[in-house]
């Protein structure tokens, strides 16, 4: 299972990529192996205000439904358009063609919340 | 027919306990082919090894490995079993014969299903009976408040395992290993007494629930191993896949195979549900449930089963309710998921007869979302003879 080290991890199974004061925010190689073939992913649209630990979005695979949960506080400004064509860059890409969304933070204090790899790896090594 | 609601809604943290669950006879293989397991009606099956996609793909094309053996088998058997099966059940039991097997509703006086099952006549005078897992309880108690002198009813699950060789070269691949002649078993026939490899005394039939050809084989829960690996070996040229619940789940959809609790249920008819060629109104003899069921064929069905495709992009999931363009409630999905064979968004609903012909525009509610969606043709999918 892969858990890169340039990133951040929320217990709720997503990965937050710091880029120039911007966050770019996606699902877990370990998400989207216990979640298997991704059907449809559900994003917010660009201008959306997000809040910490409330729903953004979902997953759906063949036999289940999952929300997505934001890491982080703050306004969409870019969303992944080919998930809607091609879901399964989810399982195939997690950490690369299968980016969802990018936020702005309106308070960069919530990343200190989140996990570092290491930690992210203890967590789902556990369950 | 066979299945509970395996969609669930949960966050990506969610432990699923799976202590103390009944295991099959098959249990031990499960690992070392890469099964997913869930709890399924108290059972820790395999939902998925390689991927449900992937299965389902492989029972389309070429062949797939089921390990079903948590279906219920029950032995009825005495000189009055037929006369009694055919006042519990909706189809004509004196249509069956030894080699035969019929598909059946069963129902309750006011014509909601106890059950669907498989009835196999296996002598003059003795019938095996296969039950949804999740009723095996429920059926039997039902059976033995009505049965008559001169008839047993004697559960064998336990003893009993279920393996389902599915898929366009399901022939081909169960030949190589049985000594059964597989051209001469015609859909719904079977061959008892048969070997696959070294495993005997197996009941190989000409059965399944993925609306392809295929065979289900009823063997002694202590030969399920060796069956199970023989066929995997035989089938490893062929490409065969072992495939878990989820891919039988999508398999049966998309045929409208019902699956009890959800397309019946105590509360949905047989006649509901689109299943009436199993419901013999017009013989002679009587069964429970016929009187409520006669009436309401006469009085016009008020609600009834059919397809419906998604026409904004969502997935209808099992429970959804199902609204006219004022939000005001006309039926429900009973099962819907994105398909595998034709990569669209689409279920089966019950619903209010007036909202049921086909291209009809109808709403579901998609976690509190208007989606758009039409009535659409069913089965999904249908496999060319």
């Amino acid at each position: 299972m892969s858990v890169p080290d340039e990133l951040l991890y929320s217990e709720e199974h997503e990965w937050v990529k710091k880029e120039d004061g911007r966050l770019r925010v996606g699902v877990t190689d370990f998400a989207q192996s216990e979640l298997g073939d991704i059907v449809f992913v559900e994003l917010p649209e660009v201008g959306d205000e997000l809040e910490a630990g409330e729903p953004f979005g979902s997953v759906e695979s063949v036999k289940t439904v999952s929300e997505l949960y934001a890491p982080v506080t703050g306004k969409v400004v870019e969303i992944n358009e080919d998930l809607d064509d091609s879901p399964e860059f989810v399982n195939e890409s997690p950490y690369e063609k299968a980016w969802m969304i990018v936020v702005e933070p309106s308070n960069e204090n919530e990343l200190d919340d989140l996990m570092s790899p290491a930690q992210y790896s203890d967590m789902v090594s556990d369950d | 027919m066979l299945f509970s609601v395996l969609i669930f809604q949960k966050t990506m943290n969610e432990v699923i306990f799976l202590a103390e669950l009944k295991r099959t006879p098959l249990f031990p293989v499960y690992e070392k082919y890469g099964a997913k397991t869930v709890d399924f009606g108290g059972w820790e099956m395999a939902v998925q090894f390689s991927g449900i996609k992937n299965e389902h793909e492989a029972v389309r094309t070429k062949v797939g490995l089921f390990d079903v053996s948590h279906m219920g088998e029950t032995i009825v058997d005495g000189e009055d079993a037929a006369e009694f099966l055919q006042y519990m059940l909706t189809n004509n039991i004196k249509n069956a014969e030894p080699g035969k097997a019929l598909y059946t509703a069963m129902c309750y006086e006011d014509g909601g299903t106890v059950d669907d099952l498989l009835v196999y006549q296996l002598e003059k005078e003795k019938y095996m009976l296969v039950l949804n897992a999740a009723n095996i309880e429920k059926d039997l108690e039902w059976l033995r408040r009505h049965v008559t002198k001169n008839v047993s009813i004697t559960d064998i699950s336990e003893d009993t395992a279920l393996l389902a060789v599915q898929g366009p070269r399901a022939e081909t691949v169960l030949q190589k290993v049985t000594d059964a002649s597989l051209a001469e078993i015609m859909p719904f026939r079977f061959a008892a007494g048969a070997s696959v490899g070294e495993a005997e005394n197996i009941i190989i039939s000409r059965t399944g629930y993925t609306g392809e050809d295929g065979f289900e084989l009823y063997c002694p829960a202590g030969e399920a191993i060796r069956c199970w690996e023989t066929i995997m070996e035989a089938g490893e040229s062929e490409g065969i896949l072992p495939c878990g619940l989820g891919a039988r789940d999508t398999l049966r959809f998309e045929a409208k195979l019902p699956l009890y609790g959800q397309e019946l249920s105590a509360d949905i008819t047989p006649l509901e549900a689109g299943i009436g060629f199993c419901v013999k109104l017009k013989q002679e003899d009587d069964f429970i449930g016929k009187e409520a069921l006669k009436t309401q064929k006469e009085a016009g069905l008020k609600r009834k089963l059919v397809g419906i495709e998604m026409v904004d992009k969502a997935i209808p999931r099992p429970g959804y309710r199902v609204q006219d363009d004022d939000g005001a409630e006309i039926g429900w999905v009973t099962t819907g998921t994105h398909s595998p064979t034709l990569k669209t968004n689409v279920g089966l609903a019950l619903l209010n007869i007036e909202w049921t012909n086909q291209g009809q525009a109808v709403e579901v509610d998609v976690r509190g979302k208007a989606k758009r969606a039409k009535v659409a043709a069913v089965p999904f999918y249908k496999r060319e003879k």
